[in-house]
């Protein structure tokens, strides 16, 4: 074997305590995902998609099971260690962007590299590659809300960059979209991949999954099928009269 | 992330909501300037009755002579000449805690300069009365020992007599007055002491030797004292020692039996003063609590902000979790953030509190009294206040969910 797998999730495990009503959000799901891959996790709400995000995102620890990243039992590490995992390993995007209001686009990018301890000029620096990354370099001293969500949910992109991790996690990302942007959002998304990046995306749109090359499906909180299969490629149609009303296309 | 880089994100957090934080500012700003204002006034007023007592002398006991009684009705104190001229002398020289003590010999009569008249207490004394009052001339000299002792007509003159006879500015050092048709020399003016405590003008009075006194304005009665004896203890320490020594001296001299009733009476300024100053200080004090408690009011409303602000930025912080934070990051940064607040009203409030006092103080002509310790006080009391009503909101953001908090709508 070529050194461990990059995610290495071994019989886990989550239940929930609401009340005195335990909820078996997860039940024993094993996986592996290696450097590169470009994954596509769908369900129906109440699945435990989400749940698996959250656990490969280290924002939560399993019931039960171990959890590897890079060869490492993360399941049980103290808080500041997953924090420190979340800031230099993996990235976020969010359905709703979760840009910080009143903040420019470059300072939300920069929000990683805070918390990294990284000084304010490189900081400023690297900030500025991940936006001429996803294409926004003129957008810098953009606030959230003089961006369309495109364009929002490409400053995320950034950000969740911008500490160069190894793996993306987005959860929804085109789920606020119309569905020209969520092309742009997927090809951009690919590019990265081809790149190297490790991208795990949870969606219950099943156009949006044909852009993975392997596809989960969970239900009840196991793994239904897991199929690799040659993606789709995202092409966004060339600039339109649409161009001028991003973001306000209608259903 | 260091301190630095907390302070800045802090700055522009508050930043983002400038009215908000102004507001919340303006309860400490409030707080800190009302307590400075206060200090500074009450200070001031303590100052004022410091002045006043210095003015009257420092360290001072007055000996009335006895009481009269005719017919039951009691004459009160100072109506029977009782303190005899060998008394004081005893005084000086027998009670060791007395540095001096001083007759006042004292009538109101008219003054008459070459073209004006004016009149006013004339006292007769000796020099120790300048030295138990801290008095001194700022014109020509004070009469000496040997004044008294040949009973030369020479005489000093308060401030405001010295202006009435002579006009506001004029030297009248060798000019000659008449009091009582007698013809005297002034031989000096005395520096200006103001009002006394009671709102009397202490500068409107002449003072001449007591010998003179007795033998040109008073007649009769050489022996006793027919005035009031003014005695200056060693230290204010010592006032009530020498109260209580002049008064078994005295007794033992008027030959009064045990439990017979003292016929003079001894007043103790120092004793006043130091009460009248207690009071000062007592009404500093109140005002300093009043105006603290309207910090506290302020430190209330950056713990109410700073709630609404950690509820309101729920999903800020689940996003900050999210890429990174650790929950002292999170805990530092909104701890930044009401220091920052309460740390800046603080400075605000300390300026402005100066500027109030100072503008009460020229329009009312109240003394006020800057004090820096009270300055630093005020601004580490409202740093305390930060942390203090901070720490609870900020504990309550360090230790959310991130998955929760992400969630938050």
């Amino acid at each position: 074997m070529a050194g461990p797998s990059l995610i290495r999730i071994e019989d886990v495990a989550r239940t929930y305590v609401m009340g005195d009503v335990e909820v078996h959000a997860l039940q024993g799901v094993t996986l592996t995902v290696e450097e590169g891959e470009f994954v596509a996790v769908m369900g129906a709400s109440g699945s435990g998609k989400s749940t698996l995000m959250n656990l490969l995102g280290c924002l939560d620890r399993p019931t039960r099971g171990r959890y590897l990243l890079e060869g490492q039992d993360v399941s049980r590490l103290p808080n500041d260690a997953l924090a420190a995992i979340r800031n230099r390993t993996l990235g976020f995007v969010f359905q709703n962007f979760n840009l910080l209001a009143r903040t420019s686009a470059l300072e939300n990018v920069e929000l990683p590299l805070l918390y990294a301890g990284i000084s304010t000029a490189e900081r400023h620096a690297r900030a500025k590659e991940a936006l001429a990354r996803v294409g926004l370099s003129d957008r810098a001293d953009h606030l959230p809300n003089q961006l369309s969500g495109g364009q929002q949910q490409r400053v995320a992109i950034a950000r969740a960059l911008v500490n160069r991790p190894r793996v993306l996690l987005a959860d929804e990302p085109t789920g606020n979209l119309d569905s020209r942007t969520s092309v742009e959002v997927m090809a951009l998304l690919q590019e990265l991949g081809r790149g190297g990046i490790t991208v795990v995306l949870v969606t219950h749109e099943h156009d949006i999954a044909e852009y993975a090359a392997r596809v989960l499906v969970m239900r009840d909180g196991r793994v239904r099928s897991d199929e690799r299969r040659t993606p789709r490629p995202a092409v966004p149609p060339p600039p339109g009269p649409h161009e001028a009303v991003e973001g306000r296309v209608g259903p | 992330m260091n301190l630095l880089q907390t302070i800045r994100v802090a700055l522009r957090a508050l930043r983002r909501s400038k009215m908000r934080s102004f507001l919340t500012t303006l309860g400490v700003v409030i707080g800190v300037s009302a307590v400075i204002a206060m200090v500074a006034i009450g200070d001031g007023a303590n100052a004022r009755v410091q002045k006043t007592f210095e003015a009257m002398g420092s360290n001072m006991l007055i000996i009335l002579p006895g009481a009269s009684t005719s017919g039951g009705a009691f004459g009160g104190f100072g109506s029977l000449p009782t303190i005899t001229w060998d008394d004081v002398r005893a005084i000086q020289t027998e009670v060791p805690a007395v540095r001096g003590a001083a007759p006042i010999l004292r009538s109101v009569a008219s003054v008459i300069s070459e073209d004006l008249n004016w009149t006013t207490a004339v006292n007769g004394t000796t020099p120790d009365y300048f030295v138990i009052r801290n008095w001194s001339a700022v014109r020509g000299q004070l009469f000496t020992a040997s004044d008294v002792d040949a009973g030369t007509k020479v005489l000093v003159l308060g401030k405001t007599v010295a202006d009435r006879l002579f006009g506001p500015g004029a030297d009248p050092v060798g000019q000659q007055v008449r009091v009582k048709n007698v013809p005297f020399q002034v031989v000096g003016v005395l520096e200006a002491k103001g009002q006394s405590a009671g709102g009397q003008d202490l500068d409107d009075a002449v003072f001449l030797p007591s010998s003179t006194y007795q033998a040109k304005i008073q007649g009769g009665l050489k022996n006793v004292v027919s005035g009031v004896v003014f005695i200056g203890a060693a230290s204010q320490a010592d006032t009530v020692r020498a109260e209580s020594q002049i008064r078994a001296l005295l007794r033992d001299r008027h030959r009064l039996q045990p439990g017979a009733d003292d016929d003079f009476s001894i007043r103790n300024l120092a004793e006043a003063a130091s009460a009248q100053q207690e009071g000062a200080r007592t009404l500093t004090t109140l005002l300093a609590a009043i105006a603290a408690v309207s910090l506290l009011v302020g430190g209330i409303g950056i713990m109410n902000i700073m709630l609404v602000s950690v509820t309101e930025r729920t999903r800020e912080i689940g996003v900050r979790m999210a890429v990174g934070a650790r929950a002292r990051d999170i805990l530092l940064q909104f701890l930044a953030e009401a220091l920052t607040l309460s740390i800046a009203g603080g400075v605000i409030g300390v300026v402005l509190g100066l500027v109030v006092a100072w503008r009460l103080a020229v329009s009312f002509g109240w003394p006020v009294l800057f004090r820096a310790d009270i300055v630093v006080v005020a601004v580490a009391f409202s740093g305390l206040v930060g942390v203090g009503f901070g720490l609870y909101p900020a504990f309550r953001a360090s230790r959310l969910d991130p998955i929760q908090a992400l969630r938050f709508e």
